[in-house]
């Protein structure tokens, strides 16, 4: 399980960092949507593979780590307010630059 | 148990808020929110810097739960250092920006005490997880900050710093992952004592977290080839902005001091870090040097300015010695309050040159060459490392550190980089205040009083030369304590405070 | 104390002369006398006490920890330079008040010159390295600003330049020279260096601190090849010429070199070192001063040309040649003060400077001519004036120079060419300005006598050669035996101050030059025609022009090839640091640790097989926008899944909602950016891209992988045990969300608050080209807000509410809690928007959003501030229970305050987000006003 978990992570970054390199903003922002989805997939992992049971302290056995958990439900909450920001700058350089090109300048390849 | 360490993030946050809570009442009320906040800030941090002066560590532990489980903010010689600063450089900032850079957008004085109130956390938290949460506070406050006024400079250069942190963030948290994933704790002081008692085959994934760790820190402190960000950035966003900024990067180099120095140890299992920081320091010192040589106006040059200061701190840190510390620690308050004040001095000198804003070729001469040019000159002397000013003390203690042993990299790079600074700024200067043609602009007015901040900024380097031999004192005792990293684990893992 | 405050005295004055400006030029005047006079006042008595053999000093403490204890000390050397540096500075100043024309900024000139006074007094009385560093750049800044006085020359500026780069670049040597002087010496002391002699010459480091130090003298005093920046210094208004450029700010490089004469001389390499540099400026200096036509030129030459016999001296490295050395300091300051003037008055008279057409001019200003004719008298060397002595002393040391061995003529030789060269130049400034036909074309006719205090000082000077050169034991002998005796120590050798020493070869050797300069002078019109044909010109000041240039040009390339502004340039370095910092530890280590790995089933197989293929198929179909988010929002929702597979329920909700927030503006943020796609990168700048994902990629699977293949032993018992009891939760997510670690969330609330207000600023009258039609040409829906989606949504509403509040009080215990309730709260209102139209729904309910964040922060702030009162620590909470019907049993924490604020900037954040994105599309049939 832990090989599937390393490869999980490995394919979800590695396209995130692909997309993150393209030119056009939309993309990038694909890029790292994709890229978060990874970072908090393994932040979570860092509490390793718990199954069947949530942290409630009401139950006898040993749960799973709620610190990671914890931590993951806050890079969400905040990637999720960088992401918002993130795309609607998109959205401004489109509109004050006139295209969608990261640079904010069409450049022939 | 004292409360006062908790106020320099709270008041900032409920000034933020409330200035939120007035956005349609109108700037006057916001500003004097603004105002009051950044003066009781500053009384609050001079308070706090007396209190740990004699050097006793303040632990606050919030929530009342013990370290390592809940968070603590921990105020030490360094982090009471680094909230003066703060505070100093915010008051006459503020005063800048409500010169009327504050209703070029929206929402400023929102984003004001927010700023302060990111910055100030970075300075305070001893929970790693923590640092990660206050660094997006003052990065998604300076994103807002950087597009204030928009146009489609800032936007551009606003982008490429927004996407570049947004990679940063992930890098943090993968860090952080592993780090959490091998030592099973957050505090700081708690991971410098796990981390000292690290087996061996744990070594390598910390190294690699500890690396990461460096990449992100080196990324806010815009060392190479990380800082390719920044100048743009700086000299495209308003002056006040950009004066503020001005201690952006000093906050990723306080990261990498204290993380290095508390959780890597530098001598420890976990060392690469530790090892790659005085190369890197010297690369970028060297190359942004060169840059400073190569700008063709005054803001990108003060912008690579803050690059070249960068270099020159991390050099001292990098020697990892007491001399070297208390260096770039007397250094750092000279850099910062000086570059912000030419900021601020830059915005006078463009508007007074019209077309030619300030860019280096001919303009009109400008109204009162007395006032500016002089203020020029102290900041330009004082950047550059000219005596008698801050700089030059500065740069005597980091050769000093340095010694012989050193002469052929250090002293090398650090005095060639203030030749290139000598050439850049003596051009700079001529070219501004004297290859003058045609008559001064009528609109542009220059006062006392509109100069007034940036003037305080920049006499700091007087002030900072003249007290030399008490802030020495002071920064020499708190790179003692740096190094000295079981007072803090004790003060922080031994319950608190009393 | 008293040397401190001699010091200060000018400093402080400078700023008088500015506002004395005000009441006139002769107040400006004025009162830069009185303050140099109050100076020389000042310097009796340390003077005295130097020459009673009891130097007056001082020392404050400052910077202790580095040496650097600003100590000062008048000793003999130091009472020689005050009295030029005063004497000289005064009679300048007089002579200024009449150079200077009405409209120069006068108060500006004399404030600078007063900073200069100072920091040249500084220079000489520092006790220590490191202080005299600090006035010796003062001395090289304040040349840049008294060259560049006149800003509007261009030369002024250029000379101005140059000068502070070569002295800048000197100092910066000194500075790394005194450095080691002082590491070797322990100490930066000068007093206590200077006994040191014999362990600093046995040093390792000694010679690269002897090549540093005299870096730093020669570019200050114009040595050769460092001579180029003083002819352009000349640039300068003449004044400033005579007192920094020829009397005392160039002398500051010997006086370097006599200060630490005891430590550094009696080498070899001092005695090559510095002999052989003096000896090529003398030579070069005199013979380029020939062939100058402008009079300051012509001086500025002979300047260059003595400083390096006074540099030759030192390096001879005998006693008596220190003793002439310290003699001709003396000496050329003032003929050399006094030629200046004159320069300047025939300047200031006629107008110009340039020799070819100054000739006669004795006809018009005898007196003038007369002091001219004795000050170069004195500069050729010519008998019964001061320059005779010491030129006489310089003939009679090169004779003995025993380290040349076989070669020991070449020296006599050089001096004596070098005299001829003196002599002819000397004759060439009288015969071309006073006499040699008439004047032509002169911008001003007829010359005339300048005013009479224009005089005086060229007077006092040339009256002081005079006296000097016919009894000289009796006006300069004491102070000239005072200074010598702290360079060369208490055994000072014997030497005689006469006139007559008998016919001896120095006399031959003076007899020589005399007669060969007079016949060079004679051919001079071949020796032009001859210089003016000579292939090469050694123009360093050209050589330092071009360097300059190409290296800003260099610098220009560097810096524009580091920020060519391209993100996707900085995200590969900042990506490519990364994969280095991750791989470079794991590289030869052993990733796979030692827990055994768990068994795989297929559901979960499946799983992850489908989150990896969506993944790559958003790589994939990144071009065809649409069906890229449509895949995202899979891998959005397998995440999603994985949480719930790995026991968490909490992110599972988190992520499900805040995945349907995120999609709904994607796909808002899809129906502005332009839909075609040209493909921008190059095939290797992909395959670069595609290393660099692999590699990330790579190494956070390996870092993941000897993660979850090693034990962990965390915290987080610790929770466990305190939830219920400390926390009064169950969920133990929530209550580390909300108490735990609330200061986490409080931080991550404010990130949001930003995020929202940041966004509604980026908003701001913000256009964007819509295009009514989409890409296929067809209305992008026939029917705007779909009838029955309408009345559903309105019944909704009130359903999904209930159901977040559900969710909001139960949070504590099960998962749940504020930030989900308030997802799905929002996710409800948009429905509103979505289905209605904007219009309709702001009709309904039109909230503030930004007082609704505000106050959901300020909510959270407060309750946790609320502890302080109690005085428990920041976020310290309490609870109780409390039951309601369906909810049944839940306690009500303060933590659960902190909830509330936490859901109501949730609800603000996104209402304030989503809505104000959805009034774009409206912006543009109604573009609303500017703010």
């Amino acid at each position: 399980m832990e090989i599937l978990a390393a490869c999980v992570i490995a394919v979800l970054v590695a396209c995130g960092v692909y997309l993150v390199l393209r030119a056009r903003t939309f993309t990038v922002v694909l890029g790292l949507s994709l890229l978060s989805y990874a970072v908090n997939l393994f932040l979570f992992f860092s509490g390793r593979l718990t199954t069947g049971a949530p942290p409630l302290a009401a139950s006898p056995a040993t749960t799973a780590d709620p610190l990671p958990q914890a931590l993951v439900l806050t890079a969400i909450v905040i990637g999720f307010g960088m992401t918002a920001f993130v795309v609607i700058l998109a959205l401004r350089a489109r509109g004050e630059l006139g295209n969608d090109h990261v640079d904010g300048r069409e450049d022939k390849p | 148990m004292s409360h006062w360490i908790i106020l320099p993030l709270l008041l900032p946050l409920a000034a933020g808020m409330l200035n939120l809570l007035l956005t349609r009442t109108g700037t006057n009320a916001q500003r004097m929110v603004s105002f009051v906040m950044a003066c009781v800030l500053l009384a609050i941090a001079a308070l706090l810097l007396s209190r740990v002066a004699a050097g006793h560590i303040d632990v606050y532990e919030l929530g009342d739960w013990p370290a390592p489980f809940g968070i603590v903010l921990v105020l030490d010689r360094l982090s009471a250092l680094m909230l003066a600063l703060t505070a100093l450089l915010a008051l006459p900032i503020l005063a800048h920006a409500c010169l009327g850079d504050d209703r070029r957008g929206r929402d400023f004085h929102v984003f004001f005490p927010l700023q302060l109130l990111g910055i100030n956390g970075a300075f305070l938290t001893g929970d790693l997880f923590n640092l990660f949460v206050f660094f997006e506070i003052l990065l998604i406050v300076s994103y807002c900050l950087a597009l204030h006024g928009h146009g489609p400079d800032r936007t551009r250069n606003a982008l490429r710093y927004v996407v570049l942190n947004l990679i940063g963030s992930s890098l943090f948290l993968i860090a952080l992952g592993v780090v959490y994933g091998i030592c099973g704790t957050l505090n700081m002081a708690d991971l410098g004592l796990k981390i000292a008692s690290l087996s061996q085959d744990q070594v390598p994934l910390l190294q690699a977290a500890s690396l990461l760790l460096l990449t992100v820190f080196g990324l806010k402190a815009a060392i190479l080839p990380l800082f390719l960000w920044l100048p743009g950035l700086y000299a495209a966003v308003l002056p006040s902005v950009a004066a503020l900024f001005a201690i952006m990067t000093k906050v990723g180099v306080y990261a990498i001091l204290r993380v290095q120095s508390l959780i890597f140890t530098v001598h420890g299992p976990v060392d690469h870090g530790a090892a790659l920081l005085l190369p890197l320091a010297l690369i970028t010192l060297g190359a942004a040097s060169l840059c400073v040589l190569g700008s063709t106006g005054l803001r990108q040059l003060l912008a690579w300015l803050v690059v070249v200061s960068v270099g020159t701190l991390l050099a001292g840190i990098g020697l990892w010695s007491p001399d070297g510390i208390s260096a770039s620690l007397y250094y750092l308050p000279h850099t910062t309050l000086v570059t912000a004040g030419l900021f601020l001095l830059a915005d006078h000198i463009a508007n007074q040159r019209g077309a030619a804003e300030d860019q280096f070729k001919p303009g009109p001469p400008m109204s009162r060459p007395d006032l500016l040019g002089t203020l020029f000159l102290l900041g330009a002397m004082a950047a550059a490392g000219l005596p008698p000013l801050s700089g030059f003390v500065g740069k005597v203690l980091l050769l000093h550190a340095a010694g012989p042993a050193h002469a052929v990299s250090i002293w090398t790079v650090v005095l060639g980089g203030s030749l290139l600074g000598i050439v850049a700024l003596g051009r700079c200067g001529s070219t501004l205040f004297w290859k003058t043609d045609g008559v001064p602009l009528s609109g542009a007015t220059v006062s006392w009083v509109r100069v007034a901040p940036a003037a305080g900024l920049i006499l700091a380097a007087v002030a900072l030369a003249a007290m030399a031999d008490p802030v020495t004192a002071y920064t020499k005792a708190a790179a003692e304590q740096l190094l000295a990293r079981h007072e803090y684990i004790e003060a922080v893992l031994g319950g608190g405070n009393p | 104390m008293n040397v401190l405050i001699l010091v200060l005295v000018p400093l402080l004055g400078s700023v008088l002369p500015p506002f004395a400006m005000r009441r006139g030029r002769d107040a400006c005047a004025w009162s830069a006398i009185i303050v140099t006079a109050c100076a020389i006042a000042l310097a009796i008595r340390p003077i005295m006490l130097a020459f009673r053999g009891t130097p007056a000093s001082m020392r404050l403490p400052w910077l202790d920890g580095i040496g650097l204890d600003p100590a000062m000390r008048m000793d003999g050397l130091a009472a020689l330079f005050t009295f030029l540096i005063l004497g000289i500075g005064l009679l300048v100043i007089i002579y200024a008040r009449y150079y200077l024309s009405p409209k120069d900024p006068m108060g500006r000139l004399y404030g600078l010159l007063l900073v200069f006074m100072s920091a040249m007094l500084g220079v000489v009385l520092s006790d220590n390295l490191i202080l005299m560093l600090i006035f010796w750049e003062l001395t090289s800044l304040s040349s840049f600003l008294l060259i560049g006085y006149w800003q509007h020359r261009a030369d002024a500026r250029q000379g101005a330049r140059m000068a502070l780069i070569v002295t800048g670049a000197g100092g910066l040597a000194l500075l790394a020279g005194f450095l080691l002087l002082g590491a070797m010496a322990g100490t930066h002391r000068i007093s206590e260096i200077l006994p040191q002699g014999d362990l600093i010459r046995a040093h390792p480091l000694y010679a690269p601190a002897l090549i540093l130090i005299l870096i730093g003298a020669f570019t200050k005093s114009a040595q050769f090849p460092f001579h180029f920046w003083l002819p352009r210094a000349m640039a300068a208004p003449t004044p400033i010429s005579a007192y920094l450029h020829s009397a005392t700010m160039v002398k500051a490089g010997v006086f370097l070199l006599a200060r630490l004469y005891p430590v550094l001389a009696g080498t070899d390499l001092w005695f090559f070192a510095v002999g052989g540099v003096g000896l090529a400026t003398l030579l070069m200096g005199a013979y380029a001063a020939i062939f100058q036509h402008d009079l300051k030129g012509l001086l500025a030459y002979s300047t260059i040309s003595h400083l390096g016999l006074i540099v030759l001296l030192f390096g001879l490295d005998t006693p008596l040649a220190a003793v002439a050395g310290v003699f001709h300091i003396i000496n050329h300051a003032t003929f050399k003060a006094s030629l200046f003037m004159a320069a300047g008055i025939i300047d200031h008279e006629t107008g110009t400077r340039d020799m070819r057409s100054l000739n006669g001019l004795w006809k018009y200003m005898p007196h003038t001519a007369t002091l001219a004719m004795v000050a170069s008298a004195a500069m050729a060397g010519v008998p019964l004036l001061n320059g005779f002595l010491s030129k006489e002393m310089f003939f009679a040391e090169t004779l003995h120079a025993d380290l040349l061995g076989s070669a020991r003529l070449v020296l006599p030789a050089a001096a004596t060419l070098a005299g001829i060269f003196a002599v002819a130049y000397s004759t060439r400034f009288i015969h071309d300005v006073f006499f040699n036909g008439e004047p032509r074309g002169l911008p001003k006719y007829p010359p005339h006598e300048p005013p009479r205090f224009m005089k005086v000082p060229v007077e006092i000077l040339a009256g002081l050669c005079l006296l000097v050169g016919v009894l000289p034991s009796l006006t300069v002998g004491p102070l000239l035996r005072l200074a010598a005796t702290s360079v060369v120590g208490e055994a000072l050798p014997h030497y005689s101050l006469a006139i007559w020493h008998g016919f001896n070869a120095p006399l031959v050797m003076s007899l020589v030059a005399l007669g060969g300069g007079i016949a060079l002078y004679a051919t001079r019109h071949r020796l032009f025609a001859l210089h003016d044909r000579l292939p090469f010109r050694a123009d360093a000041a050209g050589m330092f022009h071009a360097v300059e240039d190409g290296l800003v040009r260099f610098a220009r390339l560097v810096s524009r090839n580091l920020d060519n502004g391209s993100l996707q340039r900085s995200a590969a370095l900042l990506l490519g640091a990364a994969v280095l910092a991750m791989l470079g530890p794991l590289a030869g280590a052993s990733v796979k640790g030692p827990l055994p790995s768990t068994p795989l089933d297929p559901l979960t197989l499946l799983g992850a097989v489908l989150l990896m293929g969506a993944g790559l198929l958003t790589v994939l179909w990144h071009e065809h926008r649409l069906s890229a988010v449509i895949s995202l929002s899979v891998v959005g929702l397998l995440v999603a899944l994985a949480f719930t597979r790995f026991s968490a329920p909490d992110l599972a909700l988190t992520q499900l909602s805040v995945e349907v927030v995120t999609i709904m503006l994607l796909l808002l943020a899809l129906f502005f950016l332009p839909e075609r796609h040209a493909r921008l990168t190059r095939p290797r700048a992909r395959t670069g891209d595609l290393l660099l994902a692999v590699g990330a990629g790579g190494g956070c699977g390996l870092l993941v992988w000897g993660m979850l293949t090693r034990p962990l032993s965390s915290i987080s018992s610790f929770f466990m045990e305190h939830s219920l009891p400390g926390g009064g939760g169950v969920n133990m997510v929530n209550v580390i969300l909300v108490d735990f670690r609330g200061f986490d969330t409080l931080g991550e609330i404010t990130v949001l608050a930003v995020a929202a207000v940041g966004i509604f600023a980026l908003l701001d009258n913000l256009r964007l080209p819509v295009s009514a039609l989409n890409p296929e040409g067809r209305p992008w829906a026939d029917e705007p807000h779909p009838l029955i989606l309408s009345q559903v949504t309105r019944f909704l509403l009130p359903l999904a509410l209930m159901v977040s509040a559900y969710l909001f009080l139960r949070g504590h215990n099960a998962p749940g809690g504020g930030f989900i309730a308030g997802l799905v709260a929002a996710v409800a209102l948009i429905l509103q928007y979505m289905a209605n139209g904007i219009a309709w729904t702001q009709r309904q309910w039109r909230p503030p959003f930004h007082p609704l964040i505000a106050a959901g922060v300020l909510i959270a702030a407060a309750t946790g501030a609320g502890s302080l009162l109690l005085n428990h620590p920041f976020l310290t909470s309490t609870f109780g229970h409390a039951s309601l019907p369906v909810v049944g049993e839940f306690e009500l924490a303060s933590a659960m305050i902190f909830d509330l604020g936490v859901f109501l900037t949730v609800v603000g954040v996104i209402m304030l987000i989503l809505a104000n994105l959805g009034t774009l599309t409206r912006r543009e049939n109604a573009p609303r006003e500017k703010r």
